[in-house]
């Protein structure tokens, strides 16, 4: 089925700014019972330029008008790859909106916390056990934040024995984050070429591995979607060197409930709840970036922790060799509430199946597209698959296949990334994804290649179905205009 | 493309030219042309210590974000102030507007690790 509306009311839409009239207001305060009160005069701002004034309906109607023009994994397809988007269920919802939960004040004393801390020891105790480590934080709040935890710990396990060591070594198949993280924590970043097959060899690592060395970072499964094969002999190589194996989990969806990172020799991963977890990617955020470590790590855990003290939950705060609190409280909660829904609701059949079907989807992608999509890896794909736009004809690149995808209703893929493949088309369908949504998806996936050999314009002029065409990303990025002003100002 | 006869190159595709102990440095033509539009270039400060082989400044373009690798060693003299406001000559100016550092170089032998623009040439139609 063609699921490309032909017609539809599709509402224009005004700044709030625009909106506003003088005086109109979205509430009524009750009469003043008690005295009243004059704030100092340097807390008094004179003018709030511009600042909108606007009725309730107006406030509903613009936010509601401008969700109808969003795109999210509620409304189709949305294979972008390495961010796993996948469908959140609306259990986890429910479940973050229970009063006792959705309601409990940070400052609550723990005698009455006992439920939310019970939670995030058994969500912590259950990570654990997914992937293999001693134990779990649940303090980062995203994934870097998780990248930058696990690196302070390996940094603290070095310093603790009084090693100085400079360097951190990075594939160029691991996530963009890794480097940054590196060089936050003081380190030396040393770039590992992957070389032809896209996965990177126990040969190559003892190469590179001194002791100066205080860390590798690596993706597994790679942003190629490619296993890592060698892991196990590269944890040995760079453990025998005096190093420690920092692993980024944002692929686990791979792995989960099938393959225990810990079991593999990697000291340090940090997970994606709002990845392999289910819970939403919206807006930004909140994310929820776990970390598990290797027992020699224990120690150096975020402060405090979660522990079961025979009857009770508590935070332990006594932690003398902790790289200290990370975030403000203990993480962002209603994440781990909705975490803890998916794996209960999933169990660990749910869970390793949904693994299963990612790997799955993905294969079945690659094996349609193969023959008209250049392949640069022939290794095989995991949960998501890399294309490039090599055989794309007539001046069509990865770009103008991305516009012309949302033409055919879809959100692009990932592109452009990762570098080390050139006009990179990075897809990951997720598990949710029916046979029948995938062949739809596939098909248009060839329409376009078709397109791109007997009619380029088509691609080149893409987006032309929506509200907007083209942008120019270049001129947004170069000239950025961030701040209305009221005409005149 | 262009690939200018009296510079030289690095295999991270960035440029050099050699005026006695002073060398000009910036990204070639190939860099900017599989870049796409640059919308971004951080430099460092004047005085920095740049070391051949390690990167000493980023370009963004719509793509994506690349490290800039110094080619030499020894302390930046000189800094193209303008590049930061008008990106886009990286585009349409590789050689010339988009001049990135002047250095003053430590150790003329590590000159001759760099490649000609023949062999840059060849070098980059083997990546394409």
């Amino acid at each position: 089925m063609n699921r490309i509306g032909t017609s539809g009311l599709q509402l224009n839409e005004k700044l709030i700014f625009e909106h506003s009239d003088s005086g109109r207001c979205g509430y009524s305060l009750p009469k003043l019972d008690v005295p009243a009160v004059s704030l100092p005069e340097q807390m008094i701002r004179t003018e709030v330029a511009g600042f909108p004034e606007v009725s309730e309906i107006d406030v509903v109607r613009h936010y509601t008008r401008l969700s109808t023009w969003n795109y999210g994994v509620d409304s189709g397809f949305y294979p972008l790859g390495s961010c796993t988007m996948k469908y959140n269920p609306k259990v986890n919802e429910a479940a973050a909106r229970i009063a006792g939960l959705a309601d409990c004040h940070p400052y609550t004393p723990g005698h009455l916390s006992q439920g939310a801390l019970e939670l995030m020891f058994h969500l912590q105790t259950a990570l654990a056990e997914i992937s293999g480590f001693a134990a779990v934080t649940l303090q980062p709040a995203a994934g870097a934040h998780g990248e930058l935890a696990g690196m302070l710990m390996v940094r603290a396990w070095h310093e603790a024995k009084g090693s100085r060591r400079s360097k951190v070594l990075i594939p160029d198949t691991a996530h963009g984050t890794n480097p940054a993280t590196a060089a936050l924590c003081g380190y030396d970043v040393v770039p590992i070429e992957s070389g032809g097959s896209g996965v990177l060899t126990a040969e190559t690592v003892a190469q590179f591995m001194n002791d100066d060395v205080a860390a590798l970072m690596v993706t597994n499964p790679n942003t190629l979607g490619l296993f890592e094969s060698d892991i196990k002999k590269i944890c040995e190589i760079v453990h025998a060197g005096g190093g420690l194996v920092y692993c980024d989990g944002a692929n686990l969806n791979a792995l989960m409930g099938i393959a225990r990172p810990g079991d593999m020799g990697i000291d340090v991963m940090h997970f994606n709840l709002h990845k392999t977890f289910s819970t939403p990617h919206g807006g930004g955020g909140p994310g929820s970036g776990p970390v598990g470590v290797a027992k020699k790590l224990i120690p150096y855990l975020p402060k405090p922790v979660v522990v079961q003290n025979k009857t009770e939950y508590k935070l332990d705060f006594d932690r003398p060799e902790s790289i200290g609190r990370l975030r403000s409280f203990y993480g962002n909660f209603g994440i781990m509430v909705r975490a803890w829904a998916y794996i209960l609701s999933m169990g660990s059949d749910g869970l390793k199946f949904a693994s299963q079907m990612a790997v799955l989807n993905a294969n079945y992608i690659r094996a349609r597209l193969a023959a008209v999509y250049h392949l640069p890896h022939q290794h095989r794909s995991l949960h998501e698959v890399v294309f490039s736009d090599a055989n794309l004809p007539n001046d069509c690149h990865t770009l103008d296949l991305a516009k012309r995808l949302i033409d055919y209703g879809y959100h692009p893929p990932t592109i452009y990334f990762p570098l080390v493949v050139k006009g990179a088309i990075m897809i990951e369908p997720t598990e949710t994804e029916s046979k029948e949504i995938l062949d739809e998806f596939c098909d248009a996936m060839l329409a376009i290649a078709k397109e791109a050999a007997e009619n380029p314009d088509l691609l080149h002029a893409a987006p032309t179905l929506t509200r907007v065409g083209r942008l120019d990303e270049t001129a947004a990025a170069r000239q950025p205009c961030l701040s209305w002003l009221p005409e005149g100002l | 493309m262009e690939f200018p006869e009296d510079f030289l190159y690095t295999e991270e595709h960035e440029w050099v030219l050699v005026e006695d102990d002073i060398v000009t440095v910036g990204i070639t033509d190939f860099a900017q042309d599989a870049l796409g539009d640059i919308v971004f270039v951080e430099l460092p400060e004047v005085g920095y210590q740049v070391e051949a082989g390690k990167t000493f400044g980023v370009v963004e373009s719509v793509k994506a974000v690349s490290d800039i690798y110094s080619p030499v060693t020894g302390e930046v003299l000189e800094v193209n102030d303008e590049l930061p406001d008008t990106p886009e000559l990286v585009n349409t100016s590789p050689y010339e507007g988009a001049w990135m550092l002047k250095i003053k170089l430590d150790d003329p032998a590590e000159l001759d690790l760099l490649m000609d623009a023949d062999a840059y040439q060849s070098f980059v139609e083997e990546e394409e």
